[in-house]
């Protein structure tokens, strides 16, 4: 089950895990190694953690702790919109 | 999964979502700001600043199965979701025996690939099959 988040004013953000949330490019010049590898079937998804709401609480979700179940990760547009 | 915050995630799913369906979204709504994940599962549309329609099977393993995207306008369709989901399903739990041919769905035949089949579906699985 994802743990329970005490969650103030401040906007909790999730990632890729094993990156590091520290990174501010130091320089203005930002080099095109930008590696985003296509997701391919058969290949592991990649982890990763983020802020969740889930029956009246606010959550931290890990993909990695779904491990042994199926899951069936769905992204959209936007919350209020319409399809 | 969406670049929503956490706090429009529940006001969506209180006001609005659980009139739909009662009791509301019984699974956790995810936060990606900046879409992160999304750019990660290459979902995330940099111009529109959103996720595209994005949909992921993975299996017990970690291993991505399946995936569809679509543009915004168009909506899912949950119940081939499903049917892909059973499909992979029964496959795992036959450990590779099986697999399932075109237009399969839970009741229909399966076949069982090997050197015996080869040259010989035609046998077993008509094209008729693939449809309702």
């Amino acid at each position: 089950m994802p743990e329970e988040m005490k969650v103030g004013c401040a906007r909790p953000t999730g990632g890729v895990v094993g990156e590091s949330t520290e990174d501010e490019p130091q320089s203005t010049i930002l080099p095109e190694k930008e590696v985003s590898a296509m997701i391919q079937v058969g290949k592991k998804a990649p982890d990763f953690v983020a802020p969740a709401y889930l029956n009246g609480k606010f959550v931290s979700v890990k993909l990695s702790e779904y491990l042994g179940k199926w899951v069936l990760l769905c992204f959209y547009p936007g919350d209020f919109t319409f399809v | 999964m969406s670049i929503d915050s956490i706090f429009v995630h529940k006001m969506w799913n209180d006001n609005e979502l659980s009139k739909m369906v009662p009791g509301g979204v019984p699974y956790p709504m995810l936060s990606d700001a900046g879409g992160r994940v999304g750019k990660v599962f290459g979902v995330f549309d940099e111009d529109a600043g959103v996720e595209t329609r994005g949909r992921f099977i993975i299996d017990p393993e970690g291993v991505v199965q399946g995936f569809e995207v679509l543009t915004p306008p168009v909506g899912r369709n949950i119940q081939e979701t499903f049917r892909q989901v059973q499909a992979f399903q029964l496959v795992r739990n036959s450990k590779g025996q099986e697999a399932t041919p075109s237009g399969w769905k839970p009741g229909k035949i399966t076949l069982k690939p090997g050197p015996d089949l080869v040259g010989k579906v035609w046998e077993v699985w008509k094209a008729d099959m693939a449809f309702d």
